[in-house]
């Protein structure tokens, strides 16, 4: 983990209340896909915990969702901007378990940390498919960019106006190696009863700290008490409790 | 030179700056942050009888200038506490610590406080009478002189460390409970805990919090726990460790000039986890500023006459 402070290149909107931006600064300390950053707003007390979406060189990029009023500050934030960030949270995915025909799921803003995943499975000479799974045609991000990286994607929404019409659960291939996962809750628990393989699932929680100190985020395991933000937040499916 | 180091019952700390219990786990994960063993000591998680999970989740809700906690003590349980947790934490941390206590009945006060006291690290049995998020123990402990006193006794007659008293500010007179503990033998004070608050989220019109309630903490508390500093150090004659929204060198000054003889450092971890090393390398500048050569001298400073 470290804190630094980065610089906001661009921050556009590219879906419904959908937005990303890309920050200049230290990012040495993401080391696998699936971890977070952990981000100081003015005006705000606690940080923002956002997936991080990709690195290359000393650029983050993140995608999050206008959800409330720390996010909507956010949003409004300007190119040059400068942020307060803790970066390297979280374990992570971890690819040495992928197999050769991985499966990536992403349901609405659990769909960014596929990217960063899906360029590192790519480089290893995986072949990815992703799943993602929206509300509807606004709400669609990430496809071209994910079938650029070489993946094949299939995509459901709920009102049928992109995609399959239905749940990602409802176009799942039958043939994959190993799944990694990341989405709201239902989605998580409707891979997890749907999958017949092993795989990884990344929660989300209400945090503190982000860092491991405050035990807000805990949940149990077959293992034991875990930290969604420290031991997690990508938990094996064998582990996961439901 | 400036001077930083302070007392508590007979033991020098080299600076007032605690983390406060419950925002800084048993320590040993900051040291991969910083050298830990810069801090004055350290208040490590409430400790239970039996290992406990907690509250369920939401455990946690923003407020301006704070947050909301409703944790409900989770921790591995006390004999886990001393054969792992705090041989992991002496690696990194050599100086005495504050073990923070917590129960459900007077006995387990007492049993808790019987085991931490044998660990030769432990310099202060710190006793939370305070926790607003468990039923049945904790909180209602801290709420009235009687039974304040009563566990003060207990635990006093059952170890020879000494005890502090960590109380509540969820009363309607901390003095009656500072007055309270202090006939009953406690060597010390730690106040102020969290204050019980509550958010509603407007989407599920239901409160954030999985427990309805929890503890506010963060620098909105720091008036409140200056002006029961204050008053608690006009009441007693025992030393009080101040703690409620402190997050900077001035904040640790003020706290002390109230009546604390040191403080600590709770909810600002949560958002800088290093913040103590921050207000420690800060703490000889900030003295400068505004001429103070001995931190130990300026507790209660802001009193008239006692």
């Amino acid at each position: 983990m470290r804190q630094s402070f980065f610089e906001i290149c661009e921050n556009e909107k590219i879906a419904d209340k959908v937005y990303k931006m890309t920050l200049l600064g230290d990012v040495s300390q993401i080391t696998a896909p699936g971890q977070f950053v952990n981000i100081k707003l003015d005006g705000f007390f606690l940080r923002r915990p956002i997936s991080v979406c990709d690195i290359e060189k000393d650029r983050l990029t993140v995608i999050y969702k206008v959800v409330g009023n720390g996010t909507l500050a956010m949003s409004e934030l300007k190119k040059g901007a400068e942020l307060n960030l803790l970066t390297g949270l979280g374990n992570g995915f971890d690819t040495a378990l992928s197999g050769d025909f991985p499966l990536l799921i992403g349901g609405g803003v659990g769909a960014p940390p596929m990217y960063f995943l899906c360029k590192q499975l790519v480089k290893q000479q995986k072949k990815v498919t992703a799943v993602l799974g929206f509300n509807s045609r606004t709400d669609v991000f990430l496809v071209n960019e994910l079938e650029s990286l070489g993946a094949r994607v299939l995509t459901a929404t709920v009102d049928g106006s992109f995609g399959t019409k239905g749940f990602v659960t409802d176009i799942l291939p039958q043939n994959y190696s190993y799944f990694y996962a990341c989405g709201p809750e239902p989605m998580l628990r409707a891979v997890y009863e749907k999958t017949v393989t092993e795989g990884e699932l990344s929660f989300e929680e209400r945090m503190g700290c982000g860092f491991g100190a405050c035990m807000g985020c805990s949940c149990k395991t077959k293992y034991g008490n875990k930290r969604i933000c420290r031991d997690g937040p990508v938990l094996k499916k064998s582990e996961v409790i439901f | 030179m400036t001077d930083t180091s302070v007392t508590l019952s007979g033991i020098k700390l080299d600076n007032p700056v605690i983390p406060a219990s419950g925002t800084f786990g048993f320590g040993y994960e900051f040291a991969d942050y910083y050298d830990i063993n810069i801090l004055g000591s350290i208040s490590f998680k409430g400790t239970t009888k039996e290992p406990r999970f907690g509250n369920p989740t939401p455990r946690i809700a923003e407020i301006p200038s704070g947050l909301i906690n409703s944790v409900g003590l989770q921790n591995p349980g006390v004999e886990k506490v001393i054969s792992s947790e705090i041989p992991r934490l002496s690696k990194y941390f050599k100086k005495p610590l504050i073990a923070n206590i917590s129960g459900f009945s007077v006995d387990e006060y007492v049993c808790c406080a019987k085991m931490l006291d044998k660990v030769n690290q432990v310099g202060i049995l710190e006793i939370n009478i305070s926790c607003p998020n468990v039923h049945g123990g904790g909180m209602s402990f801290g709420t009235c002189p009687e039974s304040a006193a009563e566990v003060t006794r207990a635990v006093k007659s059952a170890v020879s460390k000494p005890v502090y008293i960590k109380l509540s500010p969820n009363v309607t007179d901390i003095t009656k409970i500072a007055r309270a503990v202090q006939d009953a033998g406690a060597d010390g004070i730690s106040m102020i805990n969290t204050l019980l608050g509550m958010r509603i989220d407007l989407k599920t019109k239901k409160p954030v919090i999985a427990n309805t309630k929890g503890g506010m903490s963060g620098p909105c508390l720091l008036p409140l726990a200056l002006r029961m500093v204050y008053e608690v150090y006009e009441a007693v004659d025992i030393p009080i460790i101040g703690m409620g929204g402190i997050s900077c060198a001035k904040d640790v000054i003020e706290m002390m000039l109230a009546g604390a003889s040191a403080v600590q450092i709770g909810a600002a971890n949560l958002v800088n986890p290093y913040v103590c090393r921050d207000i420690i390398e800060n703490l000889p500048d900030v003295m400068r500023q505004y001429g103070i050569q001995n931190l130990s001298q300026i507790t209660g400073g802001a009193h008239n006459g006692k």
